[in-house]
């Protein structure tokens, strides 16, 4: 079966979508990170498609690839029962616009994205950590952070 | 004088009615909120990085400690995402076994709930019937999986072991006592002046703002959405299984309330419906790559042993891809989006916390109501920290 949003977005978006794929019957575009908010945009607001529920928005390190990141935004519709799942690619020195005003889920999700990989959002109204505590240096959940952290083997000793 | 007038304070996060360690900052008018800001992050252990250098197999445990209430329920989540990613079918025994503990769990997950809710609002009594009847769960429980709190119960490609001998006796003396159980809560409850004047119209949130918060659980249909992971997307033979999904009308804390026991009642259902047809057959799959080889097998065959040492060690590699599989946890949409670069080892493990989705509309709800019904609204939502900070 042909899917409606890839069709719509393909007319709406020619130059935007760069691959669809289908595994395991979950389907997944690409598309370009400039374009981010105005395709959420549409696919939240076109009467046909209604992706009113943002399941889960995260992101993922693909170190030493480049770009570095992808952030991965898992689309639901309540009304046609179907998940749709984008993809975009990011440099490690770029930012990418926020979908929270579109989606208030989107919040503490971008929050956590920044905190554990450091991928910037533009127009987010709170880009703080979330998890961890403001000063914390590093973002965890990149590749090339280690497991253990990076003082294991360096025990915090307070002044006396 | 203005800037005296407001005041701003600490909430947690060691205080007993934030359901663990959650710590939030609220701005004051009076006893009015102005201002709620949460934070969050006390308890991460930063279980999705661990994931990534882990066998498929050696991620199980770890989903247990998300949210400690329901750890079945986040067992399911996760080997239901990486059956997809191998696309195996699980035996129906499994299945039914699966649904059946995991409704078991959501009984003693809700339990919990609401003895711990109405001890917040000074309802005490209650406490003490629902951690009884939570021990017989968890004794159930214990004789099955061997565990309590942390089971560990589920394998990929199906469970850990069969049912002892005897227990499906106390199963069922257990699911045929509930109902009357929960009449006693509600006695209590339901129709408790003091419960009603400090739940109904408090801590309201409309359909749409629901949705758009990406809130999902009883919290969702508290506001009156029928929606329901199992039976948008029916996992592990729910569709064979004949239950209703109980809504409310008004998104307030009484509405949370009375959808949240309407539930245990229907859970309650499936264990009885699941323990009448449970099918007979193998608990787990028998793909020599997927599962490990019988007990028996490995002490007397050495190919077996083989096999039994590979995968203990090694584990599989299956195909790249990526997978997202959800199950309707006791708090929400609890899903496990799983990357694979064809290694033995997740290349990246995402969890879809419903707690942390369900948190991050706590400041909608509580916003411009008094201090006291802040208590209420977080014991309404029904978070877990270890999910939300993982």
């Amino acid at each position: 079966m042909e899917n409606l949003a890839i069709k719509k977005l393909i007319e709406k978006f020619p130059v935007s979508i760069s691959e669809t794929k289908t595994f395991r019957e979950e389907v997944t575009v690409m598309v370009t990170r400039q374009n981010i908010y105005e395709i959420s945009k549409f696919l939240f607001s076109d009467s046909d498609l209604r992706y009113d529920f943002l399941t889960d928005l995260c992101g993922v390190d693909l170190f030493p690839q480049r770009p570095r990141f992808e952030v991965v935004y898992l689309l639901y519709s309540m009304k046609n029962n179907q998940r749709l799942r984008l993809k975009i690619k990011v440099e490690e020195t770029e930012s990418i616009p926020s979908v929270q005003s579109i989606w208030k889920a989107a919040n503490w999700a971008e929050r956590e994205a920044y905190d554990l990989f450091g991928i910037m959002f533009e127009n987010h109204p709170d880009l703080r950590r979330i998890l961890l505590w403001d000063g914390y240096e590093g973002h965890p959940l990149r590749k090339d952070y280690p497991v253990k952290g990076p003082d294991f083997d360096k025990p915090f000793v307070p002044e006396v | 004088m203005a800037e005296t007038r407001f005041m701003t304070i600490n909430m947690g996060p060691q205080h007993p009615a934030t359901h663990g360690v959650l710590r939030l900052v609220l701005e004051l008018d009076g006893e009015v909120v102005l201002k709620a800001t949460p934070h969050i992050g006390h308890l991460h252990r930063g279980t999705e990085k661990l994931a990534e250098s882990k066998i498929y197999h050696q991620v199980i445990p770890l989903t247990d400690r998300l949210d400690y209430t329901n750890a079945t329920g986040n067992n399911l989540a996760y080997v239901l995402a990486v059956e997809k990613l191998l696309g195996i079918e699980v035996p129906k025994r499994a299945q039914y076994l699966r649904v059946m503990m995991t409704e078991l769990q959501r009984i003693a997950a809700h339990l919990i709930w609401l003895g711990t809710h109405a001890l917040d609002m000074g309802a005490m009594t209650l406490l003490f019937y629902n951690f009884r009847e939570r021990e017989e769960v968890l004794r159930i429980i214990e004789e099955v999986a061997g565990g309590r709190i942390t089971p560990t119960y589920l394998r990929i490609g199906g469970v850990a072991k069969d049912l002892p001998e005897g227990i499906e006796e106390k199963i069922r003396a257990f699911q045929q006592a509930f109902p009357d159980h929960v009449k006693e809560y509600e006695t209590l409850l339901t129709k408790n002046v003091i419960w009603m004047k400090r739940t109904k119209g408090v801590g309201i949130i409309s359909a749409e703002d629901a949705i758009n918060w990406g809130v999902t659980g009883p919290t969702l249909r508290g506001s009156g959405v029928k929606w329901d992971v199992r039976k948008a997307f029916p996992y592990s033979s729910y569709d064979e299984f004949d239950f209703e999904v109980p809504i409310g009308s008004n998104g307030d804390v009484y509405d949370r309330y009375i959808v949240r026991l309407r539930e245990m009642e229907w859970s309650n259902s499936i264990v009885e419906q699941a323990l009448e047809r449970l099918p007979k057959g193998p608990i787990i799959t028998e793909d020599p790559w997927v599962a490990l080889p019988p007990k028996d097998e490995v002490l007397n065959d050495s190919g077996a042993l083989i096999g039994h040492f590979k995968m203990v060690c090694e584990g599989f590699h299956p195909s790249k891809g990526e997978v997202y599989a959800s199950v309707e946890g006791a708090k929400g949409e609890l899903g496990f989006y799983i990357i694979s670069d064809g290694s033995s080892r997740p290349y990246r493990v995402r969890i879809r916390p419903p707690s942390f989705f369900n948190l991050s509309a706590l400041p909608k709800m509580i916003e411009g109501s008094l201090l006291a019904d802040v208590i209420a609204v977080i014991g309404s939502i029904d978070i877990v920290l270890g999910e939300i900070d993982r």
